[in-house]
């Protein structure tokens, strides 16, 4: 990617480079976009919904998302069940055998915080983001597929606001309450009285 | 595909010196790592195979990489907890883990089930039976290159799911069988949407059947793959379909009647020369054997309660152990428990059929070359969730 970073780093300083960098940066977000392909993590139950996801009933490939066994095709981790700290070490050296750039999905409250494993046990790893960048959560024990589609076109979202320069990347508003934001059925900052 | 994983967390493909000091002949082994995550292992198992050529010499299966400690959560957990945590264990057939946990504690506390209840958990089991053979049959052919055959168990899969969704709102996780009968009746319309499905399921059962273990290739890659003597099965505590493939005549439901399983007329399917092709032979007809048995106990079931009356909400048996198995699609699922009279279980036993039936592996590797590995592994159809617990 290194020829990329140059030549998006040279246009970005040549007078009129920005419409092209505008133009190369909508058909690389596009093309990124539209071939999500999926590392399929699957460790336990969750893989299930992962797999029926891909299959018949939902058929995920019409969204460009199609599942590869091998890091090295492929874009995005989709990391679906618990991961055990036995486990820790392969799922990180699968993540660094992927190709940048890449993004996570954390599938199932085992991959988000440890879930229903959370306490009381001595060999799960409470959420996957302890080790792993993870872009988009899906929580459910298990999610349903219908949830993973969105988890993708989320992802999808988040993808089409990259730039090739990183300081052209346009923020992206994270769909969890931020600290500051007004909470919802707060009388004041919906512009009522307080009785 | 199977060459080497891609995903191997110790690389060893080493070259062991070949023994004894005259240098006439070579002999190089090659080990080589698959797993743990690897498309074939059918969850996180790592298989350490040693190789002479392309033949395998020895393998050894490395197991424990989802292992979540759930027999140590149950010992923090009250009773009725617990069977949450009985879904994660084999999470392609929760049902059977709810219902052995729940027979257990019933036989601990004394607690009579009604009947209706019995026959719902009867019908829920065998409606799992079918979506997790459905699962095992369509990886068979996932493994031996019949991709599409995985496409249409699937299919069947997904009707099962769809009943149980009506049922207790959860696709995969049910948390439906309860100690003392079950969380709630059948939904309006379930009876005729269950017969309408056994009613067409065997049919496209001899559909799958045709198109997978029909095909010549398919034929050639299973048969003769990893065959288990019935001796060795009996010797190595397998059960299940791995065991009846052998020719093994045991069927829990049959041989150590449970609930109101005497009450049906169904056959124990069984194969004759225990290799893979038998072993996915046998899942195939004992889908077609529990339509019956479901409907069957569609035509017996009787309005009443589905729970039994006066249970406290807080389980605390007198204490004691007790024991309880059933058939579930993968062997004889057994629980233990122990109760020292407080509310919370002493400890929990699982006997997981998954993994006494993956510990013959080396066993039936042995002298096939790698890519067989694949099937024979495939074809025992181990879970995961119920190996490590
Ligand atoms: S989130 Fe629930 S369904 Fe998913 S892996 Fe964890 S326990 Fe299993």
């Amino acid at each position: 990617m290194a020829f990329v970073d140059d030549l998006g780093a040279a246009l970005d300083k040549t007078p009129g480079g920005g419409i092209i960098l505008t133009s190369l940066d909508a058909l690389i977000d596009w093309s990124r976009g539209k071939s999500l392909w999926m590392m399929p993590m699957g460790t336990a139950c969750c893989a299930m919904e992962l797999i029926a996801a891909s299959f018949a009933r939902f058929d995920f490939d019409r969204h460009g998302s199609i599942p590869r066994p091998d890091p090295r095709h492929t874009d995005v981790m989709v990391v679906a069940g618990t991961i055990t700290r036995k486990m820790e070490p392969a799922v990180k050296r699968l993540w660094e055998q992927m190709p940048e750039p890449k993004w996570c999905i954390a599938m199932g409250n085992c991959a988000v915080s440890g879930g229903i494993f959370y306490y009381d046990t001595y060999s799960v790893v409470r959420g996957v983001d302890e080790f792993l960048p993870v872009d988009v959560y899906i929580s459910g024990c298990p999610p349903r597929p219908e949830a993973l589609q969105d988890a993708i076109l989320r992802l999808r979202e988040k993808v089409s606001a990259e730039s090739i320069v990183p300081s052209r990347a346009k923020p992206v508003k994270s769909i969890l309450p931020q600290p500051g934001d007004p909470r919802k059925g707060d009388i004041a900052a919906e512009g009522g009285e307080p009785s | 595909m199977t060459q080497t994983s891609t995903s191997d967390v110790t690389p060893d493909t080493a070259e062991t010196q070949p023994t004894g000091t005259e240098p006439t002949e070579t002999v190089m082994e090659t080990v080589v790592n698959i797993g743990p995550s690897h498309p074939s292992t059918h969850g996180v198992c790592r298989v350490v195979v040693h190789l002479d050529g392309e033949v395998i010499t020895h393998c050894e299966p490395i197991i424990g990489h989802l292992h979540r400690g759930i027999e140590k959560m149950a010992e923090n957990r009250t009773y009725l907890q617990v069977v949450p945590l009985t879904d994660r264990l084999d999470y392609v057939g929760s049902m059977y883990a709810n219902w052995a946990y729940c027979r257990a504690v019933e036989r601990l506390a004394g607690i009579r089930v009604p009947e209706r209840a019995e026959y719902i958990r009867v019908i829920v089991c065998e409606l799992q039976r079918i979506a997790s053979h459905m699962m095992g049959i369509g990886s068979t052919g996932a493994d031996t290159g019949a991709f599409t055959a995985f496409m249409y168990t699937f299919a069947q899969r997904e009707k099962v799911v769809e009943l149980f969704e009506l049922l207790c709102g959860a696709r995969l996780t049910y948390n439906y069988v309860r100690p003392g009968g079950v969380s709630r009746d059948l939904p309006d319309g379930w009876v005729e949407q269950c017969r309408a499905f056994t009613a067409q399921h065997p049919s496209a059962m001899l559909e799958i059947d045709d198109l997978l273990l029909g095909n010549v290739i398919a034929r050639a890659r299973l048969k003769g793959v990893g065959v288990l003597t019935q001796v060795d099965a009996v010797a190595w505590g397998t059960s299940g379909p791995i065991a009846r493939g052998s020719g093994v005549d045991w069927d829990l439901r049959r041989d150590d009647p449970y609930s109101v399983y005497p009450r049906f007329d169904f056959s124990v399917p069984l194969g004759d020369n225990g290799d893979s092709y038998d072993r996915a032979r046998v899942r195939v007809w004992e889908c077609v054997e529990s339509c019956r048995i479901i409907n069957q106990a569609l035509d017996q079931l009787e309005p009443g309660s589905v729970q039994a009356e006066g249970l406290p909400r807080l389980l605390a048996p007198r204490p004691g152990d007790a024991y309880d198995h059933i058939e579930s699609a993968r062997g004889s699922l057994g629980v233990y428990l122990v109760s020292d009279g407080s509310p919370r279980l002493y400890r929990m036993k699982v006997r997981s059929p998954a993994f006494c039936n993956l510990a013959v592996l080396p066993l039936l590797a042995k002298g096939h070359t790698l890519s067989d590995l694949v099937v024979i592994l495939g074809s025992l159809d181990p879970v995961f969730g119920e190996v490590d617990r």
